[in-house]
C-alpha cells in the first residue's frame, strides 16, 4: 500500500514499515519519527546509522546486538525510542520490523 | 581415504551419520562423529517430564545404539575447530583431520546471561525445562508445590522450540486442574514478542486458547534482571512481574566451541547459507540443526527436513556439482494444548502456519491449526517415530522435506 510521507508517496506494509528501502531518506525518517512522537537527536541518528549498517550486512537486529554494539546501552535505547525500541527504530530507519522471533 | 567429521551426536548429527553411511563409498570415506555425552536425550520429552507424563527413562537412551557400526564414534569433548588447517582438536589431544566438516553442536541454555537468574534461587524457585536436569528438578518441585504465582517466561529469541513455553503453560493449567488446585495457581505467560507466538496467524489461535485457560499474557517484555530476593523479573522498560515459581527459558546460545574457534555469531551460532546449509565462511564446513543461524525454528523437525537436503548437498559437493538451494525453512510442530488435545502447525520461511489437513490433502487425519485429540495422539506417537525412524534417518512416509502446499489454506508471510 501507499502512504504519503514528507509529501511523497511511499510504499509501506500494513504496519507502516517501508517495503522499499531505496525510498528512504532523512526527511522520511524525521517524519516517521514525528508520527511516533520522537524528536530525532544526534544520538538517535547514531543508532539509525548502526541499524542501517546491520541491515546492509544482512545481520539480524536484536536487543542483544544493541547491548554489544558499543554504540548505545539498552537502557538508553529504551529512553530514545520509548515503548518498543527495536520496532520503532527500524520503522523510522525504513527497514523491515526485526524478525529476531522465529 | 577421505574424512567426513560430524561434531555433535544429537538429533541432527545422529541423523546425518545414518544418512551418510549408506551414501558415501566405504572404501573412500571414513565417517567420524564426536560427542562429549554418552546419552542421547529425547528433547521433546523434556516438556512432559515436569508433569510426570513421561518418566526419566522415556527421554534418554544410550547414544551409541543410534550410531551406525561403520561410523567411528568418539566420546570426547571438542576443544577447537581449526578451519584453515581442516582439523579438529579434541580435549584428550586427538587431532581429527577432515575433508568435510558437519557442525551439529546444537544450542544450550545460558542462564548466566541474565543477572540474578543463575543465582542462589536457580533450581529452588527458578527453573528451566530445556535441560534434562532442569526438567527433572522442576518435576520434583511441582510434585510438592502448593500453588501461588507461576510465571512461564522467555528471556530472548531465538530459542529452541518456540512453542514449548506455551505448551508448558497449557499443560500446567491441566496439571493443576487435575490436582484440584487450579484456583490456587495464577499462571502468567511473559514473552519478549508482541504476541503468544512468532507467527501472527498462529498467535491469534494461541491467544484465544490462553484466554480460555485463564492464562495471563505479558508481551514485549525484554528482561533486564531477576530480582530473586523479591521474587520478581524486571525488564528494560521497568515493567515488573512477580512470581512464586519462575519457569524460564534462558537465553539460548550455540556451543562455546564455535566462539573459541571464531566461527560463531553473537549467540555462537554459525552463519549458514539458508538454502544450502553450507557455512558462509568455509566451503567444506556445513551446519545443521540448532547450531545454525538460519531464520527457521530451532526444532527437531527442522533438523529432520534439513538432513535430507544436506545429505544431497554433501554428495554434490564431493562431486564438484553446484549445491541445491532447496531448504525452505520447513517446520512442523505439534503444540500440546492440555486436556489430551494438541494443535499441529506447518510453516516455512515464507508461509505462515496454515489451516488445512496433514499429511494428506483434504483427508488428514491431522488437522492444522485446530485443537484435536488426534493431534495429541500424533504427538505421543512421535516419541516412537523419533527413536525408531527419525534419528535413524528413515524417511517418514508422506512427509516431504520442503513444505507441500496441497490441502492447505495459504497466507504469505508479510
Amino acid at each position: 500500500m501507499k502512504k504519503m510521507i514528507a509529501n511523497r508517496e511511499i510504499d509501506v506494509n500494513q504496519e507502516g514499515y517501508l517495503t522499499d528501502f531505496t525510498q528512504w531518506d532523512k526527511e522520511i525518517g524525521k517524519t516517521l519519527a514525528a508520527e511516533c512522537e520522537i524528536d530525532l537527536t544526534n544520538r538517535h541518528w547514531e543508532v539509525i546509522d548502526y541499524i542501517h549498517d546491520k541491515y546492509q550486512k544482512e545481520e539480524p537486529l536484536s536487543i542483544r546486538g544493541i547491548k554489544k554494539s558499543g554504540v548505545i546501552n539498552v537502557k538508553e535505547f529504551y529512553s530514545l525510542f520509548p515503548g518498543g525500541p527495536l520496532k520503532k527504530a527500524t520503522l523510522i530507519a525504513g527497514i523491515p520490523k526485526p524478525k529476531s522471533c522465529i | 581415504m577421505r574424512n567426513l567429521v560430524i561434531l555433535g551426536a544429537g538429533t541432527a548429527g545422529t541423523m546425518m551419520a545414518n544418512h551418510l553411511v549408506g551414501k558415501l563409498p566405504k572404501d573412500d570415506w571414513t565417517i567420524t562423529i564426536v560427542d562429549q555425552h554418552k546419552t542421547h536425550y529425547y528433547q521433546p520429552g523434556f516438556l512432559f517430564l515436569p508433569f510426570d507424563i513421561y518418566t526419566t527413562k522415556q527421554v534418554k537412551k544410550n547414544g551409541k545404539k543410534f550410531i551406525p557400526k561403520k561410523v567411528n564414534y568418539i566420546n570426547e569433548k571438542i576443544d577447537l575447530i581449526l578451519p584453515e588447517e581442516n582439523k579438529v582438536n579434541l580435549e584428550n589431544g586427538t587431532v581429527l583431520a577432515y575433508d568435510i566438516l558437519i557442525v551439529a553442536t546444537g544450542t544450550n541454555i545460558a542462564p548466566e546471561e541474565i543477572e540474578g537468574m543463575d543465582g542462589p534461587e536457580w533450581y529452588q524457585s527458578i527453573f528451566d525445562f530445556y535441560t534434562y536436569e532442569g526438567a527433572k528438578a522442576l518435576r520434583n518441585k511441582l510434585r510438592e508445590w502448593k500453588g501461588g504465582k507461576l510465571v512461564v517466561h522467555i528471556s530472548e529469541m531465538p530459542i529452541k522450540c518456540p512453542v514449548a513455553p506455551l505448551e508448558f503453560a497449557f499443560l500446567a493449567d491441566s496439571y493443576f486442574k487435575h490436582k484440584g488446585i487450579r484456583d490456587k495457581v495464577d499462571i502468567t505467560f511473559v514473552t519478549p514478542l508482541d504476541g503468544a507466538f512468532t507467527k501472527p496467524k498462529a498467535t491469534q489461535a494461541l491467544h484465544h486458547l490462553l484466554k480460555e485457560k485463564n492464562i495471563k499474557e505479558v508481551t514485549n517484555f525484554n528482561i533486564e534482571r531477576v530480582d530473586y530476593e523479591h521474587n520478581k523479573i524486571i525488564d528494560y522498560a521497568d515493567v515488573e512481574v512477580d512470581y512464586d515459581l519462575l519457569v524460564t527459558v534462558p537465553t539460548n546460545m550455540g556451543d562455546a566451541l564455535l566462539e573459541r574457534s571464531g566461527l560463531g555469531d553473537d549467540l555462537n551460532y554459525i552463519p549458514t547459507h539458508k538454502a544450502t546449509l553450507q557455512s558462509k565462511a568455509h566451503e567444506n564446513i556445513f551446519a545443521i540443526g540448532d547450531a545454525t543461524n538460519l531464520p527457521a525454528s530451532k526444532a527437531g523437525s527442522v533438523a529432520h527436513f534439513e538432513a535430507e537436503i544436506l545429505t544431497e548437498n554433501i554428495l554434490r559437493f564431493i562431486d564438484g556439482k553446484e549445491l541445491k538451494e532447496e531448504f525452505d525453512g520447513h517446520a512442523n510442530c505439534f503444540i500440546e494444548t492440555g486436556g489430551g488435545k494438541a494443535i499441529l502447525i506447518d510453516f516455512n520461511y515464507t508461509h505462515e502456519p496454515v489451516e488445512g489437513t496433514f499429511p494428506f490433502p483434504g483427508v488428514g487425519p491431522l488437522k492444522l491449526l485446530q485443537e484435536s485429540r488426534t493431534n495429541h495422539m500424533g504427538k505421543m506417537a512421535f516419541r516412537w517415530v523419533y527413536w525408531n525412524m527419525l534419528i535413524k534417518g528413515i524417511h517418514i512416509p508422506f512427509v516431504s522435506a520442503t513444505m507441500s502446499e496441497k490441502g492447505k489454506h495459504f497466507e504469505a508471510v508479510q
